[in-house]
């Protein structure tokens, strides 16, 4: 048994109605590799901010090398040798590698700053753990995998002696995955401890020395990866799962909406190329690959808010022009956003409000709001949708994300869309949720509508689509069946190799 | 200790929260009059007096807020829809030239009823002109309105004083820089016999009611809030983001405009450089105060009104600079900040 560096004693942390982590206990042993596995909203990336400082914990304390560590002092846990690696990088593009990982290490007020020491040791870092970036490449000419090793080296370059990694591989392909996976390893080698976040069977897996599996912000188990196997992790992590709704045989209809060799340039950058799909009425149609692939411009385009560059667009078999959010709306499109907060509602006006704004031509007179309308509506998607903890007049932002999802479902469901745009409709949402969001999808595509799910969470594709395209650099896979598809096709979609695409549609 | 966002405002809170803040203000410039060694109460009643004490000095406050008012709504509807229109003090000048130039000669022939209405639409669509430059600007290229509005300011009272120098000086004002006066039947009338209130104070009030229902009852208001709080949301919602800020920079420059038309025909009769003691600036520290509401304006603009014509009286009295009223106004919006913070958010140890 190696010593524990890291000891995480009771700490539980409550966020409103929600314990996000709850009496959570674990260690980390120098030069070990421990997975922290758990679903969305698991508690997973909480635990980790409250080790790192960011939050201060209601109850329970940490413990590096035996000694407690000051809650809520993110300085304190880097001086005690914790480094973080966020999913979202902390890091300035317009700076080169040397320049962010020297921010925040020197003092202010020295006037020359220390380039050529700290390049020095840079380097030696990054050669000691493989490592390979240039110094003095410009951050923002990276790419993804790249600059996650630039936070990997920004944390190192702090003597961190323990290293927390949220879902580092949310944002790498297969392969730069496997290569950072390598690399920490080597890192454990060399008597380095670490922490990641993941979701992911298979990196947990392959990975990690021991995993702790976490449900609502709970601990529920502790297992040695040499002694469980994915079959058990999976039951371990969803735990008793809610039964997801099941997605019915159906025939579908007529071709609503096909894409032909659409493309989109944003910036002088080509964010979409050749794209094309056809949905028809009664069929989901699933939309996978790993984020920042193109997403969210094909969403955009559909919903009206991005105008394409090229190719053509058929709505009901005829072709139309750049469309308008009214004219989108106005051709019985429902849109489900991918930023539910950002995009999906307006948090400081009221549920009433949200419901109808983008209807506002339908809810008012001579340029008045009709209020009246506008609560009955409201209260009828409360009613409908099961939508808890608001009334028609309070406040939108009061409410909790997997209600905001029902309320932005219910308002374009409500109106019988021939067809729904939704992207990512599941993300970050309760098991409850989830498959409230779900069942409510495929009663759609029950009624007629044709839907156009485009998602990361595999498993939710699988279970609503009945056809699904890979989107890789801007450009749309052809179809395959959900019934011919496994993991390891859809995996090799999203990588971008789909030779045995063919294969697989046509075999017996 | 740390802040956590409210997740419900009690009513009491949102009442209580302005009116603790004035007291604050009162309390921390009694420091300060103290310091200046007189009595801080006797200071206080003064202001009072000096405001409400007699007809005159009543009807002269009033006359006060009627352009804060004005210039306070113009602020607010920007400021509810993030056009952060900083410019009310230009729009002013160029709304009260307007009326000068064509009040005085061009159409000076109409007759009163119609002349009226029609030099007050004239000022308002000049105030109106002067932010459409940097609301293009902001909406071609992105440039910050703060900046442009704000220097618009300069270039329109230079232009007006060009004028008044110029091409509408009168011949009459024995060389002083000043523009020809409208006509006698263009004047506003009195609201109040031998006084200089008018029905311009009538019209402000009219009008904050007005923007209160365009705000809470209309599509335009409700759009022009929802591109406000969140452009993002609101873009996706199917708000024309480009065609809401452009009625609300006509509804704000026009109200800034008519500030100054009315000053002109309600008060001054005719422009002078110094006919604005800052109410287009004033008009920004109003809205704030009054937390964007319109009819919130009303009152903040009176209250306003009251430290600055008060505080005449107090000075004269008991010899203490009249820039108290300045201080206090200044803290009273520092208090409501705070106030308007905690309404939102609470601390928790």
């Amino acid at each position: 048994m190696t010593t524990p560096v890291l000891d995480i004693i009771g700490v539980s942390k409550r966020f409103g109605d929600n314990l996000a982590n709850d009496g959570i206990s674990m260690s980390l042993g120098k030069g070990e590799i421990v997975a922290l596995l758990g679903e969305n909203g698991a508690g997973k990336t909480t635990l980790m901010s409250i080790l790192f400082g960011h939050y201060v914990p209601d109850d329970g304390q940490i413990r590096i090398d035996g000694e407690e560590l000051p809650p809520g002092k993110p300085r304190a846990a880097i001086g005690a040798g914790v480094g973080m690696v966020h999913q979202h990088f902390s890091l300035a593009s317009n700076l080169t590698v040397l320049e962010n990982v020297m921010t925040g290490t020197e003092q202010l007020w020295k006037l020359r700053s220390a380039t050529e020491e700290a390049r020095k040791k840079l380097v030696g870092i990054a050669e000691r753990f493989g490592l390979k970036v240039d110094p003095d490449a410009r951050l923002g000419d990276l790419s993804v995998g790249e600059q996650q090793r630039v936070e990997i080296l920004k944390a190192l370059y702090n003597d961190a002696r323990i290293l927390i990694l949220d879902e580092p591989t949310a944002v790498l392909t297969n392969i730069e995955a496997e290569r950072m996976f390598a690399t920490l390893k080597d890192m454990a080698r060399q008597g380095l401890s670490l922490i990641f976040i993941s979701h992911k069977l298979d990196e947990v897996m392959a990975a990690a020395h021991r995993i702790v599996v976490l449900r609502g912000g709970k601990v529920v188990a502790e297992r040695k990866a040499s002694e469980t196997n994915k079959a058990e992790l999976a039951e371990l992590m969803v735990g008793r799962r809610v039964t997801r709704p099941v997605r019915e045989p159906s025939t579908p209809g007529a071709v609503v909406l096909e894409l032909r060799d659409l493309g989109v340039r944003i910036g002088g950058v080509e964010r979409l190329k050749n794209v094309g799909f056809v949905l028809r009425e009664g069929e989901v149609l699933g939309i996978i690959g790993v984020s920042g692939n193109g997403q969210a411009p094909l969403a955009r385009v559909l919903s009206g808010t991005l105008a394409r560059t090229s190719g053509e667009l058929l709505l009901y078999g005829e072709a139309v022009g750049n469309l308008s959010v009214g004219d989108v709306v106005d051709a019985g499109i429902g849109r489900i956003p991918e930023d539910r907060n950002g995009e999906g509602a307006i948090g400081e006006m009221s549920i009433w409000e949200n419901a109808v704004l983008e209807r506002l031509p339908a809810y008012s007179r001579n340029g008045l709001v009709d209020r009246k309308a506008g609560m009955a509506f409201a209260k009828s998607i409360i009613d409908a949708f099961d939508v808890r903890g608001g009334t028609p007049a309070s406040g939108t932002r009061l409410l909790s994300g997997g209600n905001m999802q029902k309320l932005i479902l219910g308002r374009n469901l409500s109106h019988r869309p021939r067809i729904l745009i939704a992207a990512q409709p599941a993300r970050g949402l309760d098991e409850g949720a989830v498959a409230a969001v779900h069942a409510r999808i495929l009663e759609a595509r029950k009624a007629g509508t044709a839907v156009l799910l485009i998602s990361e969470d595999l498993d939710e594709v699988i279970s609503l689509a009945d056809r699904i395209q890979a989107i890789v650099g801007g450009r749309l896979s052809p179809p395959v069946n959900a019934e011919e598809a496994d993991a390891r096709l859809l995996g090799l979609m999203m990588s971008g190799d789909w030779s045995h695409i063919a294969e697989a549609a046509h075999a017996p | 200790m740390r802040l956590e966002r409210r997740e419900h405002r009690p009513l009491l809170l949102l009442i209580g929260a302005p009116v603790a803040a004035i007291v604050a203000a009162l309390v921390l410039s009694g420091i300060l009059i103290a310091i200046a060694g007189a009595p801080v109460f006797e200071a206080y009643r003064r202001i009072l007096i000096g405001a409400f004490g007699s007809r005159l000095s009543a009807t002269e406050t009033l006359t006060r807020a009627t352009p804060l008012i004005l210039t306070g709504l113009a602020a607010a509807v920007a400021f509810r829809a993030r056009l952060w229109n900083i410019g009310a003090e230009g729009q002013f000048y160029l709304g009260a030239i307007a009326v000068a130039a064509f009040g005085s000669k061009l159409l000076a022939d109409l007759p009163g009823p119609i002349l009226i209405p029609l030099l007050l639409i004239i000022g308002a669509t000049a105030g109106m002109m002067l932010i459409l430059l940097p609301l293009w600007l902001r909406l071609r290229f992105s440039v910050d309105e703060v900046v442009t509005s704000l220097l618009m300011n300069f270039i329109a009272v230079l232009f007006v004083s060009m004028l008044i120098d110029g091409v509408l000086k009168d011949p009459l004002a024995f060389g002083w820089p000043q523009s020809q006066p409208v006509a006698d039947h263009a004047t506003l009338p009195k609201l109040i016999a031998r006084s200089r209130l008018h029905i311009g104070l009538a019209i402000a009030i009219v009008l904050a009611v007005v923007v209160y229902l365009i705000q809470s009852r209309t599509v335009f208001g409700m759009q022009s809030r929802a591109a406000g709080l969140n452009p993002q949301g609101a873009f996706f919602a199917g708000v024309p983001l480009g065609r809401t800020l452009v009625k609300v920079a006509c509804l704000s420059g026009g109200l800034a405009g008519l500030a100054g038309a009315i000053e002109v025909m309600g008060v001054k009769g005719y422009v002078t450089t110094d006919l604005s003691p800052g109410f287009g600036y004033a008009g920004i520290v109003v809205a704030m105060l009054a937390n964007l509401n319109p009819i919130g304006v009303v009152f903040a603009a009176l209250f306003t009104a009251i430290m600055f014509v008060g505080a005449d009286g107090m000075s004269r009295s008991l010899g203490i600079p009249t820039y108290i009223a300045d201080v206090t106004v200044a803290l009273s919006l520092l208090t409501m900040l705070v106030a308007l913070f905690f309404t939102q958010y609470r601390i928790r140890r």
